[in-house]
């Protein structure tokens, strides 16, 4: 038990950072979706950390990051769909090459 | 209300019937009316309008009967909201009943009129649509009307105020596709869109006020809030000098004073009944009634008072000089409104609540006769422009009389004296009236407002009486241009009399301009005293010039005489310039020469349109394109979101991390990241819209400000 | 889990238990009005159990679920909106030729998830809602596949979405962390204990990560950009769907989390609230002025309704003006929905596919000049649409003034004049585009091609009658909503 939360804290702010910035940067719609389940992973790592140090006795922040597992596998699922559809007819998954509407 | 359930005389409860009936009126045209002729639509718009007069004359027997104790008449509940309780209620009063038979009486006669003027208008083409849709809206109008005057808290008199600036949209823009000879234009609907912009403002003083006026009452039910009035003008004298400045906005809107009068002279695009009944008669003196429905907060308010008087009397003047510059017989008229509208506004203003209503119900009469004795030149002379088309037309070729003719502009009109006499005459005794001679109904109410005037504020007084002498004047040149000389158009040589449901209407209005006088006689002051009841006078201690205080049975000779003189000699210089020499056609206007660019500013108005369109309306639309195309689209989007946000952060990553991972090369995500970063930086660069990432962009900063403000505090 | 836990959520239960086996009917089944009518039948149960709880109050499921007048207000508004998003949608799908027997099944999952937001008592339920709700709307956007605006609209949608989720989670686990607990009563009991030291800050920046992620699923500025696209791009039943669901639920989490749980930082996020809302009603309204697509200048009139409901939630740290803050908020929740089903079931009416974009890829008639002439071609259609832009904007005789007023009216007593200014003047803009509307449709000429489906004149027709009849008798509507309080703990 030497390290102490604090520094999971900061972990999980730096990759949460990471994955904000690869949602900015990056141009590709796939590489985005991955970078937003980063930012998930950022929180998991949050949650069990918490769990952890502060309520270990209960199963709360453990369930609850499961749950977010779960919910970050159907996002996914859903995404990926969208994206392949997109693909099908435009022959392009780049996030700024989609931009029929504006204004 | 103990009042309610002990005194009530079960005539009282008749009171809703005056919304209702003109209700049941439209919703009979609108269910039957497809198949009822155009006559039975006319009259059945008639008699509802002439079934809810019958009904405002039993509630005014019955308050006469009840010694003009104001009576609540609860109707239903309307919005219950914790503290707050806003029934809908009708209030009868003498202040409201007064408002009831002025607007339901001249409604009905011109209902009638418009029965004829409506059939006999070159663009109405026997489609009796049309004809069912105009009088649904004039009997939604009254409805409204009568909801304004009849509300019991200024939320329910703000459900009418809007409604009855919906119908005057709707009116206005009637004709909305084509102009006064049936040509495709979308004049008739700018006029509407501007009318009810124009209202809008002066609406948002009217809200303001109601919300302030919640805020500090708690309240908006006229009861409760005139009850705590003086107690709140004790502790706050700044709320109440605000409640009432904001509604001193929404005057200025519905009543047409400066500074936002623009919008009525347009408003003359709508059918001449219309211009009548809400642009000359009723709606226009919403303004005047509410300042006199709120006198327990305007005597509360003496500075706002002199700025309500000092708006009034300005625009009295102004609107006058206006009108002297016009050629378009309905304009000359709708300046005359402003500037008549102006002397009531001054006069509730300075507290005289009984002048300023005296000449709102003497207005209305001898307004309305000659709007609608102009609506019945202007019929005149298309029926002699059509008579000469199709007497021509035999002889030459169909397409020469698509002359431009504008039947309404006086400077084809002259000698109509002679064709149409009975307009002729009906329109003298509207002039003489509206000139304020002697006895006829003008000269009394004006008169009173001039007394009170030169009793309360002199300043006033001179503004006022100056007004009067133009408007002498404009009345007078309009006489002569229209009636007398030679024609100056054939169509004018060949104008006939109008029916009689056109011309009678007019006789009954004709003699209420003569007799109306009687009404408030001084000495008598019938209406002054049926007022009381609901309108407490404040007493001044003035100290009077000697001159002021004669007085021949409360008639002050000196303003009277000085008045009457003024107009008759403003009716004179008028003869000797228009009268005496004739205008000819093609002639320039006489005034034209001696006064130069005083007459040209007089003819455009004095350019206030054009100032506001360059100082309001384009920058308003300048505004809203620069935020939506500049600041919405190339600044946020392109150059904030782009260059400068992603730009700084690639840079920064591109140093922090790019760098410090070559050099020292940390571990292979950091690598990784870096080297992602370089082709990232290398592909911002030929960046030109990033969209998605964009609007995530947005989300962050917002995040950003949010949480940097929550750790700043 | 007892059998009063599942009692608790049955209408729920019933409409996730009905779309699970709508979804595998619909393979059999030929014709796809049946599809319909069968999801049609499962919301009027599901609304018709709803209705029934009415009045109970009970938590459910360890306190994860509440059961109160919150909840059984909104559970039988979703089902509702969920009807009336069938009944536009039925002639729609036909006409565009993407009738797919998933839409409804779509439609009542996302409907299940707006009425699991409505129990949420636990912010893990809160989450869980989000998902459930958001997931089939991603892929109802871009349900008019193979078109391509529906499909950039579906993934638009959904990576902003995911984003903007990633946000509610983060600031979910720092509540967890700062109070060591997700359940709203915990949550509260954390705070009164008054132990929470430097994790106050942790507690009221997840609070406002919080905040961000539902301003972004309302629409609020500056989380509100997807908006216009979205709608714009969405197949046009779902976007009327998306306008009245999403942001109801939307408004529901954030309605109950913040007056439940988070009074004690109300001096923290009032000024937060305050600017968000004078943000949103300002941007959403003045752009709209520039817009010439019917659906985007709708869609900045939805951001811009987000705005004024917004300002209810200036109120909710004071416990004399919270229960006004739900009640007009609410209300408004009701008075929007109707005017916004209303409006676009009228777009939807002169929609058609656009002939000369070959195989029917795209749609036209939805530019706001193509309303030119409807006065003449369809005057009641005309009216009803009247009716609706003077809700919009707020004038009598309408739903949309009634609502306003109470807003505002709860903004005035929680002492906020100034921003209850700022609504009367954004809503003074407004009427600008809100009328361009009418004068086109009366004052311009134009032969539109409308189209005449029986439900679609059935949800304009109910909702302009609705609007305007309830504006003389809002008491009955404003009693429930006022009844609709959130349960405390």
């Amino acid at each position: 038990m030497s390290i102490p939360l604090s520094w999971y804290l900061l972990l999980s702010v730096a990759l949460f950072c990471v994955g904000l910035f690869g949602v900015l940067s990056r141009r590709n719609a796939i590489a985005i979706l991955l970078s937003v389940e980063l930012m998930l992973n950022a929180v998991n790592i949050n949650l069990v950390a918490f769990w952890r140090y502060l309520d270990p006795a209960r199963m709360a922040g453990q369930a609850f990051a499961v749950i977010v597992f779960a919910v970050a596998a159907a996002e996914v699922a859903v995404g990926l769909a969208l994206i392949i559809a997109v693909y099908r007819r435009r022959k392009t998954v780049v996030a700024d090459e989609i931009d029929l509407m504006k204004w | 209300m103990l009042l309610s359930e002990t005194a009530i005389s079960p005539l009282f409860s008749l009171a809703p019937l005056i919304v209702f009936l003109p209700v049941l009126g439209l919703l009979l045209n609108i269910i039957f009316g497809g198949r009822m002729g155009e006559k039975a639509i006319g009259w059945l718009a008639s008699v509802a309008s002439g079934l809810t007069f019958v009904v405002s004359s039993l509630l005014a027997y019955g308050l006469w009967a009840a010694h003009g104790e104001t009576v609540v008449v609860p109707f239903a509940d309307w919005i219950t909201i914790g503290s707050l309780h806003i029934p809908w209620n009708f209030r009868v009063d003498t202040l409201s009943v007064t408002m009831m038979l002025a607007v339901s009486g001249v409604g009905t006669l011109i209902h009638i009129y418009a029965i004829g003027y409506m059939h006999e208008d070159v663009r109405f083409k026997n489609d009796p649509k049309r004809f069912r849709r105009f009088f649904v809206f004039l009997n939604l109008f009254i409805a409204m009307m009568m909801i304004l005057v009849s509300g019991d808290s200024y939320l329910m008199l703000f459900v009418g105020w809007e409604g009855v600036g919906l119908c005057s949209f709707l009116l206005i823009g009637f004709w909305y596709d084509m102009d006064t000879l049936g040509r495709p234009s979308w004049a008739n609907s700018n006029a509407a869109k501007k009318a009810f912009i124009t209202n809008r403002i002066g609406d948002f003083g009217f809200l303001l006020a109601a919300l302030t006026m919640f805020w500090a009452f708690g309240s908006v039910q006229f009861g409760e809030v005139f009850g705590k009035a003086e107690e709140i003008a004790a502790a706050q004298p700044a709320v109440i000098i605000a409640i009432t400045l904001f509604m001193l906005i929404g005057v200025t809107g519905k009543s047409a004073q400066i500074p936002l009068y623009v919008w009525l002279p347009d408003a003359m695009a709508g059918p001449t009944p219309v211009s009548a009944l809400i642009h000359a008669a009723t709606m226009v003196t919403a303004g005047v009634y509410l300042v006199a429905r709120s006198w327990p907060l305007y005597t509360l308010a003496p500075d706002a008072q002199y700025i309500v008087a000092m708006v009034g009397a300005v625009t009295a003047l102004f609107a006058a000089t206006i009108a002297v510059g016009q050629y378009d017989i309905k304009k000359v008229l709708a300046y005359s409104t402003i500037s008549q509208l102006g002397f009531m506004v001054a006069a509730v203003g300075m507290g005289a609540f009984v002048a300023g209503m005296f000449h709102l119900v003497t207005h209305a009469f001898f307004k309305a006769l000659l709007f609608l004795s102009a609506g019945s030149v202007i019929l005149g002379l298309e029926r002699g422009h059509h008579h000469l088309a199709h007497h021509k037309g035999h002889e030459e070729h169909e397409g020469k009389h698509e002359e431009v003719f504008d039947p309404g502009d006086m400077r084809n009109m002259g000698g109509l004296r002679k064709r149409m006499p009975v307009t002729f005459w009906l329109y003298i005794i509207g002039t003489l009236a509206l000139a304020g001679i002697f006895p006829f109904a003008g000269f009394w109410s004006k008169d009173e407002i001039l007394l009170d005037a030169a009793k309360l504020h002199p300043e006033i007084f001179i503004i006022l009486t100056t007004a009067a002498f133009f408007t002498a004047f404009y009345m007078g040149r309009q006489i002569w241009m229209v009636f007398f000389g030679e024609p100056r158009h054939e169509a004018a040589a060949h104008a006939e009399e109008s029916p009689k449901i056109i011309t009678v209407p007019l006789m009954v209005l004709a003699g209420l301009s003569v007799l109306g006088g009687a009404l408030n006689l001084p000495g008598v002051h019938t209406l002054g005293h049926w007022l009381e009841h609901t309108i407490e006078l404040a007493e001044h201690e003035l100290h009077l010039p000697a001159w002021l205080e004669i007085s021949w049975g409360g008639l002050n000779p000196v303003v009277a005489l000085v008045s009457t003189l003024l107009a008759l000699l403003a009716i004179y210089i008028s003869w000797l310039i228009y009268g005496r020499k004739p205008l000819t056609a093609g002639q320039k206007d006489p005034l034209k020469k001696p006064l130069g660019f005083i007459f040209t500013g007089m003819e455009n108005k004095w350019f206030v349109d054009e100032g506001y369109w360059a100082v309001f309306v384009n920058r308003y639309v300048d505004i809203a394109r620069f935020l939506a195309d500049v600041v919405d689209w190339r600044f946020w989007h392109d150059w904030f979101h782009d260059k400068v946000i992603a730009g700084t952060y690639v840079w920064l990553s591109h140093i922090a991390l790019n760098r410090y991972a070559d050099q020292k090369g940390i571990d292979a995500f950091f690598n990784g990241l870096g080297d992602l970063t370089k082709r990232l930086s290398a592909f911002l660069r030929r960046l030109q819209n990033g969209f998605v990432r964009s609007y995530a962009l947005a989300v962050m900063l917002g995040v950003i400000v949010i949480v940097g403000y929550l750790l700043m505090k | 889990m007892t059998p009063s836990d599942l009692l608790s959520i049955l209408p729920l239960l019933v409409l996730v238990v009905w779309a699970c086996a709508l979804l595998l009917v619909d393979l059999w089944l030929k014709r796809k009005g049946v599809t319909a009518f069968l999801a049609a039948l499962g919301l009027a149960l599901t609304a018709g159990l709803a209705l029934a709880q009415a009045g109970e109050e009970t938590t459910a499921f360890g306190g994860m679920v509440a059961l109160d007048g919150f909840a059984s207000f909104l559970n039988v508004l979703f089902p509702l909106s969920g009807l009336l998003g069938i009944a536009v949608a039925y002639g729609y799908l036909k006409r565009m030729n993407i009738e797919r027997g998933e839409y409804y099944s779509l439609l009542l999952f996302s409907t299940a998830g707006m009425m699991l937001m409505a129990h949420a008592a636990d912010l893990v339920v809160v989450f869980l809602a989000l998902e459930f709700l958001s997931l089939p709307l991603y892929v109802l956007a871009a349900f008019a596949r193979p078109r391509l605006d529906s499909e950039e609209a579906g993934l638009k949608y959904f990576l902003l979405g995911a984003f903007a989720s990633a946000f509610v989670i983060y600031g979910i686990a720092l509540i967890y962390g700062a109070t060591g607990t997700t359940s709203l009563s915990g949550i509260v009991a954390a705070i009164e204990a008054g132990s929470l030291g430097t994790s106050g800050l942790l507690l009221t920046i997840g609070a406002a990560l919080f905040l961000v992620g539902f301003g972004f699923k309302v629409a609020a500025v500056p989380f509100h950009m997807w908006t216009p696209d979205v709608y714009h791009g969405a197949p046009t039943p779902v976007t009327a769907f998306m306008a009245v669901g999403a942001k109801a639920a939307g408004f529901a989490a954030l309605l109950r989390v913040f007056v439940t749980a988070f009074p004690a930082l109300d001096a923290d996020l009032t000024p937060v609230v305050w600017v968000l809302a004078a943000l949103t009603m300002f941007v959403g309204n003045v752009v709209a002025i520039a817009q010439t697509n019917i659906k985007r200048m709708l869609a900045y009139s939805s951001i811009a309704h987000a705005g004024y409901i917004l300002m209810a939630f200036v109120a909710f740290g004071n416990p004399a003006t919270r229960a006004d803050a739900v009640a007009s908020a609410l209300f408004y929740l009701v008075t929007y929905a109707l005017t916004s089903y209303g409006a676009w079931a009228a777009v939807i009416a002169l929609e058609k596919q656009d002939p000369s974009a070959g195989s029917g890829q795209a749609a036209s008639g939805l530019e706001i000049n193509d309303f030119a002439g409807l006065g003449r071609r369809r005057p009641a259609l005309a009216a009803a649409m009247t009716v609706f832009m003077l809700s919009l904007t707020g004038m009598p005789p309408t739903l949309g003034l009634v609502g306003k007023f109470y807003l505002f009216r709860t903004v005035i007593e929680a002492g906020q004049v100034w921003l209850a200014v700022i609504g009367v003047l954004t809503s003074l803009i407004s009427a600008y585009y809100y009328l361009r509307v009418v004068v086109v449709m009366y004052m311009r000429e134009g032969a539109p091609e409308t189209t005449r489906e029986p439900w679609l004149d059935f949800t304009w027709a109910v909702s302009a009658l609705a609007t305007v009849i309830l504006s003389f008798l809002p008491m009955a509507l404003f009693a429930w909503a006022s009844a609709a309080g959130v349960m405390g703990f």
